[in-house]
């Protein structure tokens, strides 16, 4: 019962590292309908500035805005250099425009950064919780509040605010968008403030657990983006849950079944969930079927 | 097709026939193993230019020609046959992983030129081939090393967690393999992906495990700080042995001096500069090369650069006693290599053995205080 | 007209092989030439699949790591020629092409992408993990094709690099048929009306689901001969084969080309294998590099640098 618990734990700690990468990828994805494969570097960026701001002495929040707010402002400029001038580019273009802008942001932070394996200390301790003979540390329990926080924050933006609803309706037809007055550009370069800022977050949150060097951003990629198609693209619901699902399976699977095979458990899930339900968990209940 | 023509234009002319010694290497500077290629290739351009500062080898200047291969087999082939074919070459050293190092193995050989790689799997001299060398230990022999503390401790039932990369896998299956032979039941075996982010549910596994005394992580990078650190989160209390792959000051940073304390690993020389007796014949060595790098880098030295130190050392010592730079000449003296010491061990080169090290020039050490110390 | 840009191709292709080689001042570049021939072979799948059928594979490197394993293992363990292995590997991957394609290729949208990327993600998982069969992340040696040692008792005594050279770069000349003989016949029209317009294809009487499927299952194996040609010249071979940044580099060389052409894709292939070996001084800079060239070439370029300078060209003749 309490390896049980564990395993849980485990795979909740993972799982809430996948949403909040997942997370990062739905805004992008509803301006745009792109899947912005460097999405794991902005979770690279934000866990390697906050070190380097941390290790030339700022204080550890001060690193963290620091880097959350750097990586943003690289959002802004992948869009501006390497997006907006591709507009109108078929939707296959501009997913390896952004395979791309990953490797040559990985490119550049190997040598800025170099290739050390790099981390700074949890932000509560390293004291684990004991929750009957299972333990959990603090620094989970952040990554799961930034999880949720971030998704109520976009629920409630694509929700709540005319913002919010001016990218979804970008999303769904551009040039309607454009006829009731939305800025569609400016639409486009909140996006990817955002989804970079979200990114750069889960970056200081998770690297106390993961640590960080110049070429984690593919592997957060690869989960994030598994997290997303599970749940559903372009959903902050199916995002957060899509991730939460995959921690637990990953979790279950290395307890009961294989550890070798558990990466696999969130791919073979994938392709059932393709097969048997192509939209997602959550995903829009349009039938695309031909 | 013309961006061919021209680049092999290009490459004629940057590279004109020199009269130097020319020793080539592809390191995977870059890439998955960039952890280990990194120190690796920064000694070697280090060790060049200090040496060709001191003179050259019997006065001719030493010229490294280096190429990143990226960790991908395919290209430490393709570029082993461009230091071969191309920059014509008489020694290669390189080979950072045991995937990269059997691509230019088989390049080498064909080519018959020297070779001294820096991986670790024993097939790379088992069956022993006529010009490739390596400076490292073999896994198996970590294994034996690791196994032999065990059985002083009495310990004869342990659980493992392995990384599944090259490293990692490699070792776990040497590790499996030897246990026999020390009595040693692996009774549970789990593994964990290079770039995972929590290994507490393999642990927990491991730690449920009836009978288990003591864990051993075989893998390299971040990995094992992690499941250091989820040991002591999961407040584990059994012997914890990692492998050689963290041996460096690094690792206790990462893991924190806290979750690591209590940590065995089978270590060279270079971890423990400082305890090393004055005596010890590694002593002048270890101290000259840690002093050199970190002053150089910044960094502090681990054991993979270590074994591109003791690469470039075994080579150099070669030409110079072959009075040659014909890679025949070289191959033959590197075979006669007795007695030289390195910051990984003493090398004696035989016919028979092309590793010339045994289990002795491991040293078991032991974290304590954040510090390493050596086992007694 | 369409008849001599076919004839065009292969012939130039057929001129440049055969003339190369009087240029190269060393042995090395038989090696890269056998090694852009290889590439070119796989990208040529990939034109048909996202050239021509308008969808995107990021697995596609699984297909060569089971063509590449069908060549290490077929002949150790059931005692299977290696040149037959090819064949064998090419059929697995056919095989696991149309199981995963027809489920998912009857979905609109870009589902294929995510499918492949899973798909080939598991079978470099297994080839990773397999260690008994598979020998592990180390690799694993590869029997001789066998062909060469034939070639000289023929009295053909060629090196080991020349007779890679020639012998991958006949199967980029037939492969390259194949494909252009595919694109004017009426499955490689129909595919193009499919590319073009999916529910004006439809609605002509096209069967959109199964000639997508085609076109996957083709250029599966395409990436599949392409990884026995690389594991059998290099008689050793380990999981990176199949790893996904392999299959991110096939898209990538097939789109810098231009991926609604022949050319283009044999094009991307020579320049994205020779980027690492002309920046060998810079290796520090080569990702950085190569990003920022896929990045410009889109935006600039978007059909690809070959059909957008002959679009140039042609512009400029008439």
């Amino acid at each position: 019962m309490s390896e049980l618990l564990q395993f849980l734990l485990s795979g909740v700690t993972v799982g809430a590292v996948y949403a909040l990468v997942a997370l990062g990828f739905t805004i992008i994805y509803n301006a745009s309908d792109v899947v912005n494969f460097a999405q794991g570097e902005f979770v690279m960026l934000g866990g390697m500035i906050t070190v380097m701001a941390y290790t030339a002495g700022a204080p550890l929040p001060l690193a963290a805005l620091v880097a959350i707010l750097v990586t943003a402002a690289l959002g802004v400029a992948m869009n501006k250099l390497a997006i907006e001038p591709a507009r109108g580019a078929p939707v296959v273009s501009l997913v390896i425009i952004t395979i791309g802008a990953s490797i040559f942001i990985r490119g550049a932070a190997q040598l800025i950064f170099g290739k050390q394996i790099h981390s700074f200390p949890a932000f509560s301790g390293d004291d684990p919780f004991r929750i009957l003979e299972a333990t959990i540390l603090p620094q989970s329990l952040w990554v799961i509040g930034g999880a949720v926080a971030v998704f109520i924050g976009l629920w409630l933006f694509f929700t709540r605010t005319l913002l919010g609803r001016a990218v979804l309706a970008t999303s769904n037809n551009r040039l309607a968008a454009q006829l009731v007055g939305i800025n569609t550009p400016f639409v486009m370069t909140l996006s990817f403030a955002l989804s970079a800022g979200i990114g750069a977050l889960a970056g200081v949150l998770v690297t106390p657990i993961t640590m960080t060097s110049y070429d984690v951003g593919l592997a957060f990629a690869l989960k994030g983006f598994a997290a997303a198609m599970l749940g559903g693209m372009g959903n902050p619901k199916g995002a957060l849950v899509g991730g939460f699902v995959l921690g637990v399976l990953e979790g279950l699977t290395a307890g009961y079944i294989s550890s070798q095979y558990k990466d696999a458990a969130a791919f073979i899930v994938i392709l059932g969930v393709l097969f048997f339900l192509p939209q997602g968990l959550f995903g829009r209940k349009s039938t695309d079927r031909v | 097709m013309k961006t061919f023509l021209t680049t092999t234009a290009l490459v004629a002319l940057a590279f004109p026939a020199m009269a130097e010694i020319k020793i080539g290497a592809s390191l995977s500077s870059t890439g998955p193993a960039a952890f280990l290629g990194d120190p690796e290739l920064k000694t070697l351009e280090m060790l060049v230019e200090d040496l060709n500062a001191k003179g050259g080898i019997n006065g001719e200047e030493i010229v490294l020609v280096a190429y990143d291969d990226n960790g991908d087999p395919n290209k430490a082939r393709t570029f082993a046959t461009r230091l071969v074919e191309d920059d014509e070459v008489v020694a290669i050293i390189g080979g950072t992983t045991t995937g990269t190092t059997m691509s230019i193995l088989a390049v080498a050989e064909d080519a018959e030129i020297p070779f001294i790689s820096l991986a670790g799997a024993i097939d790379i001299i088992q069956p022993v081939k006529p010009f490739t060398f390596k400076t490292p230990h073999t896994d198996r022999m970590a294994c034996q090393k690791i196994f032999e503390d065990m059985q002083k401790a009495g310990i004869t039932k342990i659980g493992m967690i392995s990384g599944t990369d090259g490293f990692g896998a490699s070792m776990q299956a040497q590790c499996k393999e030897v246990a026999p032979d020390y009595a040693i039941e692996i009774l549970a075996d789990e593994t964990y992906d290079p770039k995972d982010a929590d290994m507490t549910a393999q642990l927990t596994k491991i730690k449920g495990t009836e009978g288990v005394q003591a864990i051993l992580n075989p893998g390299f990078g971040q990995g094992p700080s992690i499941v250091t650190r989820n040991y002591k989160q999961l407040a584990i209390d059994l012997p914890f042995y990692q492998s050689h792959g963290v041996a460096s000051d690094g690792f206790i940073e990462l893991a924190g001096a806290d979750a690591a304390e209590g940590v065995r690993l089978p270590g060279t020389a270079l971890l423990v500069a400082d305890l090393l007796a004055a005596d010890d014949p590694q002593k002048p060595v270890v101290d000259a090369y840690k002093a050199m790098f970190e002053e150089k880098t910044g960094t502090p030295v681990g054991t993979f650069g270590g074994y591109a130190h003791d690469a470039f050392l075994i080579m150099t010592d070669a030409i110079t006693r072959a009075g040659s730079a014909e890679p025949a000449a070289i191959r033959d003296a590197i075979e006669a290599t007795s007695g030289l010491a390195g910051t990984t061990g003493i090398y004696t080169f035989t016919p028979e053995d092309h590793l010339g090290l045994d289990l002795s020039a491991f040293r078991m050490l032991e974290i304590k205080g954040g510090k390493w110390t050596l086992v007694q | 007209m369409r008849l001599t840009a076919k004839s065009a191709t292969l012939l130039g292709l057929v001129v440049l092989i055969a003339l190369a080689p009087l240029f190269f001042p060393s042995g090395f570049y038989y090696r890269v030439g056998a090694l852009i021939f290889v590439n070119a072979l796989a990208v040529t799948g990939i034109v048909i699949l996202t050239g021509w059928a308008g969808q995107i594979s990021l697995g596609h490197a699984g297909f060569a790591g089971i063509g590449a394993y069908a060549c290490a293992l077929a002949p150790v363990h059931w005692g299977i020629h290696p040149a037959l292995a090819v064949l064998l590997g090419a059929a697995v991957s056919a095989i696991l092409a149309w199981l995963v394609g027809r489920p998912i290729l009857r979905l609109k949208g870009y589902y294929l992408a995510v499918a492949s990327l899973g798909m080939g993600i598991l079978i470099s998982m297994v080839l990773n993990n397999e260690r008994e069969l598979t020998r592990g992340p180390d690799g694993i040696d590869v029997p001789d094709l066998g062909m060469r040692a034939l070639l000289k008792a023929a009295g053909l005594d060629l090196s080991n690099g020349e007779f890679w050279y020639f012998f991958c770069g006949i199967a980029l000349v037939i492969g390259a048929w194949l494909a252009l003989n595919l694109h004017d016949s009426p499955t490689g029209r129909a595919l193009r009306a499919l590319h073009g317009s999916e529910i004006a294809a439809r609605t002509v009487g096209i069967d959109v689901a199964k000639l997508k499927l085609q076109a996957f299952v083709i250029s599966a194996i395409y990436a599949s001969v392409s990884g026995s040609l690389l594991a059998l010249q290099n008689k050793f071979i380990t999981p990176d084969v199949a790893g996904f940044m392999h299959s991110v580099e096939m898209v990538t060389m097939a789109v810098l080309g231009g991926v609604g052409s022949v050319a283009g894709a044999i094009f991307g292939a020579a320049v994205l294998t020779l980027l690492p070996q002309v920046l060998t001084v810079f290796a520090e800079y080569e990702q950085l590099v190569l990003g920022l060239v896929m990045v410009l070439v889109m935006i600039f370029l978007r059909e690809g640098v070959v059909p957008s300078i002959l679009r140039k060209i042609r512009g400029r003749g008439e």
